[in-house]
């Protein structure tokens, strides 16, 4: 019996004859020819209609190519091979219109935006510059956005990271869950919400004055909760195991939770307080409420107006003219670049303080 | 060094649920003691009370009695750090600190602890991984990741974390259940040699294992699913093997049970 088996498989491998396992198939390349066809196929629709934009021949290509994968495959295959066909043409025609905008975007904001970026752009003021002119710079808004983050980093930051702590390793019953509550009510603030009530508390009852403070307190507001979720959901992936082995060795909790269970996840804590950080580098109503926005130079964020670089290219963008278009782009891609290396130096920090399992 | 134990009418909960009841027992020093029995019947919650470890599971609390020689483990004002300095652990699946050498491991009681002194410092570890039969293997990359290691090596680090800050008690909750038969072997050899310093607890559900290294069996049971576990019976390991004074004990030993 066996040996007729073991006389029986190579065999079958050898003849190229149909068996009962084999079933008619498309070819490798037909995806990708497919897609050609339909793309050719909308183009020629689109001007044969002459219809004006490219969106929509771009529209019309992707349901031609849902449709024809989906016949073709159901035609020359079965309706299994063409359903798992068709859900992975779905999958691969939504990657693409999600990153059409996203390419789109990048390309825009490099072309437009390295006209004027120099290095004077990046190392002057607008001050005595009107808005017409050419020339100014963004030095007092990049020196803005990083001083306010900072501030808002430095009070967001440990708060959130101990909210945490506590949820995770402390926390049960109803103070617990009150506060994951209010954490999720949080993260549904809306900015200017956050800035109106800095405003009112601060500003109007306290009778403080513009400044750079008084924004990254409203930043850190929106920084809080995105901190304590990510950083819960990094605790929580920490094994018990690890807890209960510096536990058994006589360690106080505390200990534990400062030198097992932070370490293990600082890789992960340390990538979502940069996403917190990168949120809140975008924000735009609460520094126009709260740090007022100046054309001049000011290092110190405790006292007087700041700009910063949303309020900057908002600003820039009001005036309508071409010199001040030129600098919104280029304050656009400071803030993108700005943005994207402090991404980096967080996936950084995650790859060197990982975990690690080599040999 | 290693200290006797006494337990005297222990019940052990999780919330409301009485996971071992009125369990008493005595563990002579410098002895190996084996717990068997099925699945679910309060073997490792027990150990676990003996380090008071239970308590770290939402909802775990003890009534009863551990005397570690004259001291009550769950007397008034004992903390349970210090008991755990005491009475050490070794888990089922190895799980030495992700984020750390394998010196760092080993050192990791101390340091966590911070009563050592730096320059003792690597006497210890090179003395603990010796007694964990591991220091000829790792001696040339003591700065390499413990995860790195092959399972029966890192269960062995484990030990060598535990015996470095000199405990009078070792738990063992079934560890050799995730390693191959050489890796249990070596273990089983080490259990042999650690005897001579510790008293030495240990949870495992092969039978062979058990008559190998231990001095006494206890056999737990529990009458039905969701009901407390119980200590049916505890004697010299070859009594137990040989002729129990159970019935329940001589079919489980023998496969008739469950």
């Amino acid at each position: 019996m066996s040996h007729a088996l073991q006389d029986q498989r190579p065999q079958a491998s050898r003849s190229a004859a149909p068996t009962s396992l084999t079933r008619g198939g498309l070819p490798r390349w037909a995806p990708a020819g497919i897609a050609v066809l339909s793309i050719a196929l909308g183009s020629g629709i689109g001007l044969a209609f002459g219809l004006q934009s490219e969106i929509q021949w771009g529209l019309i290509a992707a349901l031609l190519f849902l449709a024809i994968t989906y016949t073709a495959s159901a035609v020359i295959e079965n309706r299994r091979q063409a359903k798992d066909r068709i859900a992975t043409s779905v999958v691969w025609v939504s990657f693409v219109l999600a990153v059409i905008p996203l390419l789109s975007l990048i390309w825009t904001t490099v072309s437009r935006g390295v006209e004027v970026l120099t290095g004077d752009f990046l190392t002057h003021s607008m001050n005595g510059v009107t808005s017409f002119d050419e020339g100014g710079g963004v030095y007092h808004a990049l020196l803005g956005t990083i001083e306010q983050i900072a501030l808002a980093t430095l009070i967001a930051a440990p708060i959130g990271l101990l909210t945490a702590v506590y949820l995770v390793e402390y926390g049960k019953g109803s103070l617990a869950k009150a506060v994951t509550f209010f954490v999720d009510v949080m993260t549904g603030i809306p900015s200017i919400v956050a800035g109106l009530f800095i405003l009112t508390t601060w500003n109007l009852m306290l009778g403080f004055g513009p400044s750079g403070f008084a924004g990254a307190m409203a930043l850190s507001i929106l920084m809080m909760p995105v901190v304590v979720r990510s950083t819960e959901e990094m605790l929580k992936l920490v094994p018990n195991e690890l807890r209960e082995a510096a536990l058994a060795l006589g360690v106080p909790k505390w200990r534990v939770i400062l030198k097992v269970v932070l370490p293990t996840a600082i890789g992960g804590i340390s990538t979502g307080l940069m996403l917190a950080v990168a949120r809140i580098a975008g924000e735009t109503a609460p520094i126009m409420l709260l740090v007022f926005g100046s054309q001049l130079i000011n290092g110190n964020p405790f006292e007087g107006a700041q700009s910063s670089l949303p309020l900057y290219i908002w600003e820039q963008y009001k005036v309508g003219s071409d010199a001040s278009y030129d600098r919104a782009w280029a304050a656009a891609l400071v803030l993108i670049a700005f943005v994207m290396i402090l991404n980096l130096v967080a996936r950084g920090i995650a790859r060197w303080k990982a975990p690690k399992t080599g040999r | 060094m290693a200290k006797r134990i006494d337990v005297s009418g222990l019940s052990a909960f999780y919330g409301t649920h009485k996971a071992i009841d009125d369990i008493s027992m005595t563990v002579e020093p410098r002895s190996v003691t084996a717990f068997i029995g099925p699945s679910g019947c309060g073997k490792s919650t027990f150990l676990r009370t003996l380090n008071r470890m239970h308590e770290v599971t939402p909802g775990g609390r003890v009534e009863g009695k551990v005397m570690l020689d004259d001291e009550n483990l769950y007397g008034a004002g004992v903390d349970p750090v210090a008991v755990r300095r005491t009475v050490g652990m070794v888990f089922q699946r190895p799980n030495p600190f992700p984020t750390m050498s394998i010196f760092d491991n080993v050192a990791a009681g101390l340091r966590l602890n911070g009563n050592f002194k730096k320059s003792e410092l690597g006497d210890i570890v090179e003395r603990s991984l010796q007694g964990a039969n591991l220091w000829n293997e790792v001696k040339d990359r003591l700065n390499k990741p413990g995860s790195g290691l092959s399972g029966g090596q890192q269960q062995r680090l484990c030990i060598a974390r535990a015996i470095a800050v000199e405990p009078q008690v070792l738990l063992m909750d079934e560890p050799c259940s995730a390693l191959d038969p050489i890796s249990t072997l070596a273990i089983e050899d080490l259990i042999g040699e650690l005897k001579e310093r510790f008293t030495i607890v240990i949870v495992t559900h092969n039978m062979q294992q058990a008559a190998r290294v231990s001095d006494r069996t206890a056999f737990f049971n529990l009458a039905a699913v969701g009901q407390p576990g119980k200590l049916i019976e505890i004697d010299d390991t070859d009594r137990i093997f040989s002729n129990p004074s159970v019935q329940a004990t001589e079919d489980y030993i023998s496969g008739r049970f469950g």
